[in-house]
């Protein structure tokens, strides 16, 4: 225990631990100092000096973000010096911004937007610098469009995408006024090592960074009459779409949420879950193959650890950075591409629709998923598998577009046929959720017991922990599983792509024996995915996981395998896991890419 | 107090002297305190321009525990109108290397490396020779030092120390945020001395002579000599070695051409004084004499009439507007609206009162920048505009 220490804010004292920063101690003792380059999930650069105070006695000011408390410390967060120098700041901010806010993406959810209106810069006194520089805006990319007009130089999606996502794909060049985030030789997004992840999105305070949205090609579609709209959601949207509509971090509206896509005019609604437990059915079967042709069979050609395929960003960071080991990712296709496979096929051919006329659209938290629609080698259906994603962020604008009360709707259900979900779908959603959901099925399906765990509850792979490690030792397996007997079945799950890359790394030089991991790209898993609600942070993120693991206490069903539209889709059209149906439909392969 | 003070030339820095072998070995036998104590009451002060307590520095580097401590010499001379640390490390290099490896023994240190201006690459070979030549001898003594040119790439920004930390690591050449400071968090996160070359210079003559013979001369709060590169207009540009603490109107007298207007001191991020305050100003550090003091990384440069002080600020603000690093708001946009702000004024598309709201965004560039350089950049703007206001506007 740490003696505290003993300060004054603005003439009132207070103590607190040794080593807090300014800008702690004040939220402490309820002042708040605005901000603009710090972020909860980023190191602290100190570079946009908004948070400037006073410390008696220095000519200086100092930034609270970066400053730790000193003993006997006087701090000063709105003295006139103070004022004026934050005001000169934003201002100068401001003159170096293409703030044209009306035809902004982000505009209502703009820090610096906010800025200027909290400390009302009403005068354009400086000389506008933006317009006398030539910027150029990066659309190349399926996911990502980069605005240098609108950028502030803060940093955050430079510190985004080498601490939280170690891709280094965005990063900083020249000096002085030529200073600028750009990519490796200036190349385009599309070109680079970027992972369409979507973070840096998260994490701008501005509109530099905002996914392409493929808002009017919707409403297009919807409007058509001779085409069949249908829609599937993903998880982790029902608990972040509540945010950008009115409601507390961490609230479920999975009823409401449907009900609205149906007044939005989707001629279906149905749930990207149903095929998150497709492929619980299809993955875990692929593991338990993988380890009897290892363990069995000793064929040299099968490569354990099986890792998951379910999050587009993580497979492209695989692609790029550790392209000898595509070998291991499970062929599975992600559950978007699942159901966009299956609906121009299977549900075609239940519905008895022309798959021409279907147009596929994902709601998913997730901007990498714009780009693995993209992806050519996902045709599979005959079609384009799905047309259009959109973030969850972009599902929020259509409805307030179209009008919708959103917290007056009454809930309602998925339509049938891909719409019936289980809790293990739902935890796709959060980080070790494709984990537990798998094996909360392959231990049943190789010993015949659930899971050793209360209330199927897989406590080890659940939380916010960067890399997580669980193991199960199989005891009296079914008689065709035998071989599996003690043996402990090693898993790890790795969440934000730095976490992946360590575990990688770890596989890498030999010290990691694990069976089966779970990556997904984004902290937190999908909840906190590039294409969830902005602002994004440690606690908001804990808060959607709660609401994704009280969706699953609440379904009836908790196991895939015991999903009744799964068991008839098998019965139906599929025959059995791994098929060759599924193969064709189901299954992928991936590309080695180079890092520049 | 006294301003009747006298120019006086004094010959350390360059005096040739083939005694390093002697200073060296004799400086290591003794205890680091002893040696501590003998900076501290030299009263030394950094001479790259900040004027920082060198015995002070040493100090508490030496108090850091820890395995791993570094010696870096600041070579990264890059202020417009200083020259002197090239005419050093090419005239004198055994001063500098000894210092360093003093300074090793003083903290514990057995790695030292000489941060070497992108531009002065044509030192390289040389200096090379001298080092290997001095690592030789510290071998034949037992010492257990080594020292490392690392090339710098041209950037004005790497001269601030925690940038040119970066830079070292291999990374984008930006400042920090201090705290932590060099000595307990520098090069690699470890304990780190960072001096100017001439710093390092003036030690040697403090470890040979003793502290006294430097501590008389200069007066109070700003002691010994300081070496000065002298351009502009003036009928003899060099390097010279001057006592600290002479009036500006000596320092004219003897370096004018009868017609100067004013003079920078301190380089481009320094102040410029006019010709009515040439009496008032002395030359040192924070020396209450009875106008300003000002203190210089040693760049003086002597305006005459002829010169329009609109280019020359003009000519600073470019060089900054492109020589700022670009990470913290009030330096990077600062100086693009000073810029833009004084051609604005010029040309009669903004009044003159929007002169008055640039001091006062100099002043907060000032306040807020995140690095010493940053804070200094603004301090040539406001002298010029204070005492040239006419010029900018006419």
């Amino acid at each position: 225990m740490t003696k505290k220490i003993k300060i004054s804010i603005n003439g009132v004292s207070v103590e607190i631990e040794p080593g807090t920063t300014i800008l702690d101690a004040a939220l402490q003792a309820g002042v708040i100092i605005p901000t603009l380059c710090y972020h909860k999930d980023l190191c602290v650069a100190g570079n946009c000096r908004v948070c400037v105070i006073e410390v008696a006695g220095q000519k200086r000011l100092a930034v609270a973000c970066a400053t730790p408390c000193e003993e006997g410390m006087e701090i000063l967060t709105n003295s006139l010096k103070v004022r004026n120098s934050r005001k000169h700041i934003i201002e100068l901010l401001l003159s170096e911004h293409n703030a044209d806010c009306t035809r902004c993406y982000k505009n209502g959810n703009c820090e610096l937007q906010y800025l200027a209106s909290e400390f009302k810069i009403m005068t354009q006194d400086f000389i506008q610098l933006a317009p006398l520089k030539k910027y150029t805006i990066d659309m190349f990319s399926p996911s990502i469009v980069k605005d240098d007009s609108k950028c502030i130089r803060c940093q955050r999606c430079v510190r985004t995408c080498v601490e939280l996502q170690g891709v280094n794909a965005l990063t900083v060049a020249h000096k002085g006024d030529h200073m600028k985030i750009t990519t490796f030789f200036e190349k385009a997004m599309s070109d680079v090592v970027c992972t369409n992840c979507g973070q840096c999105i998260n994490h701008c305070p501005t509109g530099a960074l905002v996914e392409k949205n493929y808002i009017e090609e919707v409403w297009d579609a919807i409007a058509d009459k001779t085409k069949h709209v249908i829609v599937q959601t993903a998880p982790a949207v029902r608990v972040g779409l509540g945010e950008e509509l009115g409601f507390e971090p961490g609230t479920r509206v999975t009823g409401k949420m449907v009900a609205a896509l149906k007044r939005l005019g989707f001629d279906a609604v149905m749930d990207t879950d149903f095929t998150a437990d497709l492929t619980i059915m299809e993955e875990g079967t692929e593991l338990l193959t993988r380890l009897k042709k290892v363990l069995v069979d000793h064929d040299p050609e099968v490569k354990l650890p099986m890792a998951t395929s379910c999050s587009p960003g993580w497979i492209k960071y695989i692609e790029h950075m550790f392209p000898n080991y595509l070998d291991h990712l499970s062929t599975c296709k992600s559950p978007q591409q699942m159901f966009g496979a299956l609906a121009k096929t299977y549900y075609a051919k239940a519905r008895n629709l022309d798959p021409d006329k279907i147009v596929s659209v994902s709601i998913m938290p997730c901007t990498a998923k714009k780009f693995e629609a993209a992806r050519p080698e996902m045709h599979d259906s005959g079609y384009r598998d799905v047309d259009y994603v959109l973030t969850t962020r972009e599902l929020a604008i259509m409805i307030k577009q179209a009008g919708i009360d959103f917290m007056k709707l009454e809930d309602m259900h998925y339509d049938r046929l891909m719409g019936e979900s289980t809790g293990a779908g739902v935890i796709f959603g959060a980080t070790g959720g494709v984990m537990e959901a798998a094996l909360r099925t392959a231990y049943e399906l190789v010993t015949g017991r659930e899971v050793p765990f209360e209330n199927l509850n897989i406590a080890p792979v659940r939380g916010m922990e960067g890399v997580k490690e669980a193991s199960i030792i199989i005891e009296n397996p079914l008689k065709e599983w035998a071989f599996l007997e003690g043996v402990e079945l090693k898993c790890a799950v790795a969440h934000g792509l730095v976490n992946a890359g360590k575990v990688m790394e770890a596989i890498r030089s030999g010290q990691a024996s694990y069976h089966f991991i779970e990556f997904m790209a984004c902290p937190g898993g999908c909840l906190g995915g590039g294409g969830q609600p902005i602002p994004t942070s440690p606690e908001i993120r804990r808060k959607r996981a709660e609401a994704i693991y009280a969706e699953d206490a609440g379904m009836p069903i908790r196991k895939s395998h015991q999903n009744p539209e799964i068991i008839k889709i098998y019965k139906d059209f599929l025959d059995h896991p791994n098929s060759e149906k599924s193969h064709h439909l189901l299954h992928t392969h991936y590309t080695s890419r180079e890092r520049f | 107090m006294t301003t009747s003070y006298q120019l006086k030339r004094v010959d350390f820095i360059f005096k040739n002297e083939n005694d390093w072998e002697d200073v060296l070995s004799k400086s290591i036998s003794k205890p680091p305190q002893e040696l501590i104590n003998e900076l501290i009451s030299s009263e030394l002060k950094g001479r790259g321009g900040a004027g920082f307590p060198t015995g002070l520095k040493w100090k508490l580097s030496s108090e850091a525990v820890d395995d791993t401590k570094y010696v870096i010499c600041n070579a990264d001379e890059g202020e417009p109108g200083t020259f002197k640390d090239r005419e050093i490390l090419s005239r004198v290099p055994f001063k500098v290397l000894t210092a360093m490896a003093v300074c090793g023994h003083v903290i514990g240190s057995k790695e030292g490396y000489i941060y070497l201006r992108g531009e002065y690459f044509f030192l390289q070979p040389e200096l090379n020779k001298a080092i290997s030549e001095f690592e030789y001898y510290c071998k034949e003594i037992n010492l257990d030092f080594k020292i490392r040119i690392f090339m710098g790439s041209g950037a004005y920004i790497c001269g601030e120390e925690t940038a040119l930390f970066e830079s070292m690591e291999g990374k984008r050449g930006e400042p920090r945020n201090k705290p932590p400071y060099p000595s307990s968090y520098g090069y690699m996160g470890k304990p780190t001395v960072i001096n100017n070359v001439e710093t390092l210079a003036h030690t040697f003559t403090i470890f040979k002579y003793g502290a006294k013979r430097f501590y008389d001369l200069g007066v109070q709060y700003s002691r010994g000599s300081k070496l000065f590169s002298v351009s502009g207009d003036t009928p003899k540009p060099g390097i010279y070695e001057l006592e600290l603490g002479m009036s500006l109107a000596d320092f004219v007298d003897e370096f004018g051409d009868g017609d100067t207007k004013a003079v920078q001191v301190g380089g481009a991020s320094g102040f410029l004084v006019p010709r009515k305050r040439f009496n008032e100003t002395a030359i040192g550090f924070q020396g209450k004499l009875t106008g300003i003091s000002l203190p210089t990384g040693g760049s003086m440069m002597l305006f005459n009439s002829s010169r329009s002080m609109f280019n020359v600020i003009d000519n600073y603000l470019e060089f900054f507007r492109e020589e700022s690093c670009g990470q913290c708001t009030p330096c990077r946009v600062g100086c693009q609206q000073l810029l833009s702000g004084i051609k604005a004024v010029k040309r009669g598309e903004k009044n003159a009162q929007y002169l008055d709201k640039l001091m006062r965004l100099a002043e907060t560039m000032q306040y807020t920048a995140k690095c010493g350089l940053g804070q200094s950049v603004a301090n040539s703007f406001s002298s010029i505009v204070e005492n040239f206001r006419e010029e900018m506007i006419y």
